[in-house]
């Protein structure tokens, strides 16, 4: 009990709230709400149109004559979605099983949330740990988690007592299942290079070593690396794919195909309770770029910059760097949905298991390989 | 008749995917690349840009009455327009012009000209029937209002948005 009155454990329970905190509130939903806005400019942008570029402050309901929006330039789009959310009327259809209908949004979004506990978003600020839970499991768990978020689709599709939800949670299930295979594969040839699943001494070992996808960054090569070179980078490739399919964004997202299935799993939803199943998709997507961030793109580390234990300033700017790698990968995801079609049914399943999965296999024997008998 | 569909035959390449869709990825991000250095034509921003300059002459905007060069109203209440208007959106109230007047050999004159521009589909049809060139569509498009009764344009209405027209008919004119 002596330990529960230390002013360690305190400090601990503080920092942990406070890192909490500034993720999820300060951070990844933000980031959530102007990720959806950045893919509607972004999307219109890339097919020749504008995008929502007015949104601004709406002074006429305040009794102004004007409204204004000169600078702003659609900024206040989120906003207004998330207002428009919350005021929504909340429709429960009759048909529906009332308790897996309310459950169904919460998984999916919470798992997304939870997964954000084992990321290192940050070097070390005024001597804090920039992770919530420094977990030795740290991929396992992410991985572990995030394959928890699939019952949120699936009940949703179940309950809602519906064709088209029903085939879509059908989909996403299989498609779920196929992925992840190739998923976890393609992070195994991290863990035999970096040795550990712990994430934050993956980051630190491309940070002392260089980057996985750049073993330069550190200033050295030996022909270890460079030979290494060649199988991380199919990893990055695989797993990326993984990542599209596991997120159900295009060109993998038959869960939802508005083409085929109405919305797919969340045709029966709406209001906040269809905003948490966006919610639970971007976060997803957040997630998803912040582990291939960590496992391949070096994490919070940028060559010439030092880390957190040199000045507060510069514990900010590794935490600054982190998200915008993110960023750059979220731009990834929304460029690559506004350019390809969705695969059809059975090329995605062939694409999943014939062809990633011997990738990523393959792929880990070559790493093995190499570790094993280039010095 | 039956026809064989030709299906092209896939090299290696474009059947692992990966070098068509970067290619398929270079097209997009050129597209975005040129909208942000404003080479791609867009959308007129429609409040602040208007496409007013650029309307052919017979645009048909809203109806409207008109007066002629000696301040008259061209309309004489014969209720020609009244009678063809498909959606039948426009109700005339005719009255006699008092003796005493100028005008008094024209007879008739509109007492009430009211056009329901909820219900105007633009045909064009009043103007086409009307024998004194009375009424016209003007190049007004933006008619809009808050209640119902706003979107009904009574005579005054109508002669503002019309305004003075000089034409063809001259049988008003006290030296013919």
């Amino acid at each position: 009990m002596s330990f529960l009155t230390s002013p360690e454990f305190w400090f601990l329970v503080a920092t942990s709230l406070a890192k909490t905190i500034f993720l999820i509130f300060l951070v990844v939903l933000p980031m959530v709400s102007y990720t959806v806005y950045a893919e509607r400019r972004v999307s219109a942008l890339i097919q020749d149109r504008v995008g929502p570029n007015r949104t601004g402050m709406p002074l006429t309901l305040l009794g102004f004559k004007h409204d204004f929006s000169p600078w702003l330039g659609g900024l206040g789009q989120p906003v207004a979605d998330a207002v428009k959310f919350l005021l929504k009327e909340d429709f429960v259809p009759g048909h529906v099983n009332k308790f897996y209908f309310w459950l169904a949004p919460c998984l999916a979004m919470i798992p997304s949330i939870v997964t954000l506990a084992a990321i290192p978003f940050g070097s070390e600020f005024l001597g804090v740990r920039m992770v919530v839970a420094d977990l030795n499991v740290g991929l396992l768990f992410i991985f572990a988690i995030a394959s928890v978020g699939v019952y949120g689709i699936v009940l949703a599709g179940w309950s809602s007592n519906s064709k088209y939800p029903f085939l879509g949670s059908i989909r996403s299930t299989s498609q779920m299942i196929s992925y992840e295979l190739g998923l976890g594969l393609s992070a195994v040839p991290v863990l035999l290079i970096a040795g550990t699943t712990n994430l934050s001494k993956i980051t630190s070992y491309q940070v002392a070593n260089g980057w996985l996808v750049a073993p330069f960054t550190d200033g050295r090569m030996s022909l270890q690396e460079i030979l290494l070179w060649i199988p991380t980078g199919i990893a990055l490739v695989t797993f990326t794919i993984s990542m599209f399919a596991e997120t159900n964004r295009l060109p993998f997202d038959l869960p939802e195909s508005e083409t085929e299935l109405v919305a797919g799993y969340h045709t029966e939803y709406s209001s906040m309770k269809f905003a948490l199943f966006f919610l639970g998709e971007y976060t997803a997507m957040i997630i998803g770029s912040a582990l291939t961030v960590v496992l391949f793109l070096g994490g919070w580390h940028f060559p010439f910059i030092p880390d957190g234990s040199q000045g507060w300033i510069w514990g900010l700017v590794n935490i600054a760097v982190f998200f915008a790698k993110v960023a750059a990968l979220l731009f990834l995801f929304i460029w690559v949905r506004w350019t390809l079609p969705r695969f059809r049914y059975d090329q995605l399943m062939r694409i999943g298991w014939l062809y990633l999965f011997e990738i990523a296999l393959v792929n880990i024997f070559i790493v093995a390989g190499i570790l094993a008998f280039v010095r | 008749m039956a026809y064989v569909v030709p299906r092209p035959k896939l090299t290696f390449w474009e059947r692992i995917y990966l070098p068509t869709i970067v290619g398929g990825l270079a097209i997009t991000i050129k597209h975005l690349k040129q909208m942000l250095t404003g080479h791609t034509k867009v959308v007129m921003q429609y409040p602040e840009e208007k496409w007013d300059a650029h309307m052919p002459e017979h645009y048909r905007g809203a109806p409207t009455l008109v007066t002629d060069d000696k301040g008259r109203e061209r309309c004489v209440a014969c209720q020609l327009c009244e009678f063809i208007c498909p959606p039948r959106c426009i109700a005339i109230v005719p009255e006699e012009i008092p003796a005493e007047s100028k005008w008094a050999k024209v007879e008739k004159r509109p007492r009430e000209f009211d056009i329901d521009m909820t219900r105007c589909i633009y045909c064009g049809m009043c103007e086409e029937v009307c024998p004194e060139q009375a009424i016209f569509l003007r190049k007004d498009y933006a008619i809009t209002g808050v209640t119902r009764g706003e979107m009904v344009h009574h005579k005054a209405r109508l002669y503002e948005l019309g305004g003075v027209f000089d034409g063809l008919v001259h049988k008003w004119n006290p030296r013919k």
